[in-house]
């Protein structure tokens, strides 16, 4: 398990200072990695990277070329990207490599043999970059996208022509024009629409198929029945040289229709990543304790009553007892707390969680399915799955709609042929007339231009929307339940206080920045200047670090290691700093609140949202920040499962629940509750889990959002009273028999626009 | 009204390049990785000699 080295960024020709040994991105000050998550991700690649086999997926194509697609985990930047391109283009065999940053991938190609993959990506593994295969659900998304735009393109196109022929037969007349003019302008229309009907329509044809297989109906059943209707229609018109035919109509439909569903794709953004990649943790290897000496093996083969030895900065990799040692253990993926805990002999430790300072030896008490990991993964599948019917409104809409439409297009063809005693082709015309008309232009796009707009809005303020609809479900929430640790607080300990001057925070902090226990990154963190030089530094597992010049010895660390037993102790963490061994100095540590979380929890009480604080941490501590915020119902101490049963418990209630949290402890109760959110400093599974992510070292993105929901939320029910208006005008008219092919496209593109500039105002009123 | 036999055509066959571009450019994925190129523009140099394996 030799420890990889981290790469000098600085050797590369670089324009940036420092940058994080994991995700490259730049560092301020003296820190090793940006962020807590790229820390713990670094541990957890050092481990992992002698264990890829991708090679094995590479196509060859027939110059014996082998090519390789991955996806990249833990790309932030484009120093990222240049890192990847460069370390795989420098290797003579790599003929090509490219990354692409916005779906996270890396393509390569190299000459030579298969096996040489496998050494490629280590590679790219010890640049602290996790490789995983392509996730199919994605991939075709990607496709879908691509397809949506160029049958955009096609109908964009055919739309603008066939406009310039239309306007013609608009503004005249067979008298005025000519009736073989009038139908070679006919035949024309035709010749560009039928095939981009043919073409642009199938999105809507396949989604009305599939679904109909059900015995069910969506929207695209009145669309795809409208464009194939005009289209025939028209054609049969055009046969015979009729007056009127719909081809513009059919394909302006379906333009705008098209647009709505690509932003409606964009909108739903990247699909939720599995919660399989969490077990990762659970694939790498463990250092087993044998008779005479210790042996690697495979963490799938671990049994129960295994000895393992962990050594500092590794992951523990099953749950346990510890038998020997004694360490600090980074327990945020049970407890969500950032400050470690003290273990020694008989001390319980689970997998997934850090060791930080000193290698111990434990005994395994649970094989891996059944570790507190397995658990909360299998919780966090059954959680999602049970928010996955959730029913759109525009869902909704449609199984309103659908039968409306398609009942009045029967009476308007029973109605002029019986009652009126017309001709079944004029009977048919008017009835066909009735249902492009009625054609949910409007509504196609009333949810999603709202969408884009809310979300591009979101997104400027840092806001990440992950899935469509978690605006209209955030809109709906009455109860929000927080996580305390790294949500409501900071979640990283910040130098409080304690009596020490400027001199001894120079020492201490010169001390602490070789350390990467989470107290001595606030020292070092704290501390802006000079640091003393030529200092020989060691850290002491379970004790602190000890500092030596030719003349003084510092030590840094617990109390009982160079503290005065005598000083009176209080609730917070503490350092003491000793010089030549006497106590001189004590640092006090805090989790702060952020700064505007009493603000932000003013105003969701004062609108009226019952506000819940779940934490793993102590119950002292919890009602006291509870107390401060104005929090009413409070449960400490809980576990992930607890978490989960909690909000479950809320939901059972027929409350509408949000979520907020940052752990991976909290992951399963944001899967579970009704929209969730999560603070950017979270862990990846639990961004991943999360409905929405937001950016910043503040809690008012939550107020705001909750507010962007409702407004957006309104103006999607003021578009679908905008169509139902147009349509309470326009279906009339076509029953009757007045529309005419003008009156038509006037009547689309004039109820489009107005849905398009109503959800505007999303925007409009923003700048006032 | 025989202006028209041309007109049409030629407006046609201008449309029609304009979609054969764009398709062009979709299907040699140049759309695929707007943020990597956005930020490509940054760097200056293309050569990787630099890349020096003992640096890891």
């Amino acid at each position: 398990m030799a420890a990889t080295k981290i790469p000098d960024a600085r050797a590369l020709d670089y324009p940036l200072d420092n940058l994080c040994a994991h995700c490259g991105a730049p560092v301020n000050g003296n820190k090793k990695y940006c962020c807590d998550g790229c820390r713990a991700a670094h541990a957890i690649v050092e481990d992992m990277s002698d264990a890829s086999a991708y090679a094995n997926i590479a196509t060859r194509d027939d110059d014996g070329v082998y090519h390789l697609r991955l996806h990249v985990e833990g790309m932030h930047c484009a120093s990222c990207m240049r890192l990847i391109e460069q370390a795989l283009i420098s290797d003579d065999q790599v003929k090509s490599a490219r990354v692409n940053m916005t779906s996270e991938q890396v393509t390569f190609a190299w000459d030579g043999a298969r096996c040489d993959g496998d050494r490629l990506c280590q590679k790219v593994e010890k640049l602290g970059y996790k490789l995983h295969p392509i996730d199919e659900a994605a991939e075709k998304g990607a496709e879908t996208q691509k397809q949506l735009l160029k049958a955009i393109a096609i109908s964009g196109f055919a739309a603008a022509n066939m406009m310039l022929i239309s306007i013609a037969l608009w503004s005249s007349s067979g008298e005025t024009m000519g009736y073989a003019t009038r139908d070679l302008f006919h035949w024309v229309s035709a010749l560009i629409a039928l095939p981009t009907v043919i073409y642009a329509g199938q999105p809507f044809f396949k989604s009305a198929i599939s679904i109909l297989k059900e015995r069910h109906t969506n929207m695209d059943v009145p669309i795809s029945l409208a464009v194939v209707l005009a289209a025939v229609m028209s054609l049969s018109e055009t046969m015979r040289g009729g007056e009127y035919v719909y081809f513009d109509s059919a394909v302006m439909l379906l333009f705008f229709l098209l647009i709505g569903r690509y932003l409606d794709l964009k909108a739903r953004g990247q699909a939720r990543a599995s919660a399989s990649k969490l077990l990762s943790k659970l694939q790498g290897f463990a250092t087993k304790i044998v008779k005479d000496g210790t042996s690697r093996i495979a963490m799938r083969d671990i049994q129960v009553g295994d000895r393992l030895l962990v050594t500092a900065g590794d992951s523990i990799p099953a749950d346990g007892i510890v038998v020997e040692g004694a360490s600090d253990i980074d327990m945020s993926l049970v407890t969500g707390e950032t400050n470690p805990e003290t273990v020694k002999a008989s001390s319980r430790v689970f997998a997934g969680t850090l060791n930080l300072s000193a290698p111990i030896e434990m005994e395994v008490s649970e094989v891996s399915e059944k570790s507190l990991l397995s658990e909360v993964v299998k919780l966090l599948e059954t959680a999602e799955q049970s928010n996955a019917d959730y029913v759109r409104l525009a869902d909704k809409a449609a199984k309103l709609y659908t039968p409306v439409v398609h009942s009045l297009g029967a009476l308007t063809f029973v109605g002029w042929w019986l009652l009126m005693s017309a001709p079944w082709q004029v009977s048919l015309l008017h009835a066909v007339t009735v249902l492009i008309i009625t054609c949910p232009c409007a509504l196609g796009l009333a949810v999603p231009v709202v969408q884009v707009l809310a979300s591009g809005r979101l997104m400027k303020n840092g806001v990440l929307l992950k899935s469509g609809d978690a605006l209209e479900r955030l809109a709906k929430v009455d109860t929000i339940v927080f996580d305390k640790t790294g949500t409501l607080t900071r979640g990283r300990p910040v130098l409080s206080g304690g009596p020490y001057d400027d001199n001894m925070l120079k020492i201490a902090a010169s001390l602490a920045h070789k350390s990467r226990h989470p107290l001595s990154k606030a020292l070092a963190e704290h501390y802006i200047g000079e640091r003393i030089e030529d200092l020989s530094i060691e850290e002491i597992a379970g004790k602190g670090l000890l500092g030596k010049t030719d003349v003084v010895t510092y030590q840094l660390g617990s109390r009982n290691w160079c503290g005065d037993e005598t000083f009176p102790t209080s609730d917070r963490l503490e350092i003491w700093l000793a010089i030549d061994g006497v106590p001189t100095s004590v640092f006090y540590f805090e989790d702060q609140l952020r700064f505007d979380a009493k603000t932000v929890i003013n105003d969701l009480n004062r609108d009226g949202l019952e506000l819940h604080l779940l934490t793993g941490d102590r119950g002292i501590v919890a009602k006291s920040i509870a107390g401060q915020l104005g929090i009413e119902n409070v449960r400490a101490e809980v576990s992930p499962i607890d978490k989960n049963a909690y909000v479950e418990a809320l939901k059972n209630a027929d409350k509408n629940v949000l979520m907020v949290g940052d752990g991976l402890n909290d992951a399963p109760a944001l899967a579970r509750a009704n929209v969730s959110m999560s603070p950017s400093s979270a862990i990846d599974i639990t961004q991943n889990t999360a409905d929405i992510v937001y950016q910043g070292d503040l809690l008012t993105p939550v107020w705001s959002t909750i507010q962007t929901a409702r407004k957006s939320t309104r103006l999607v029910m003021q578009n679908f009273m905008l169509a139902a208006i147009y349509n309470l005008i326009a279906i009339p008219a076509a029953v009757m028999g007045f529309v005419t092919p003008l009156i038509a496209a006037i009547a689309m593109s004039g109820s489009s626009l107005v849905v398009i500039m109503n959800a505007f105002r999303l925007r409009i009123r923003e700048k006032k | 009204m025989d202006i028209l036999l041309y007109l049409i055509p030629i407006a046609l066959t201008l449309g029609a390049l304009g979609l054969v571009a764009f398709i062009w450019t979709l299907k040699s994925d140049q759309y695929d990785d707007l943020d990597g190129a956005a930020n490509r523009i940054l760097f200056d140099d293309d050569d990787v000699d630099n890349f020096d394996e003992k640096n890891l």
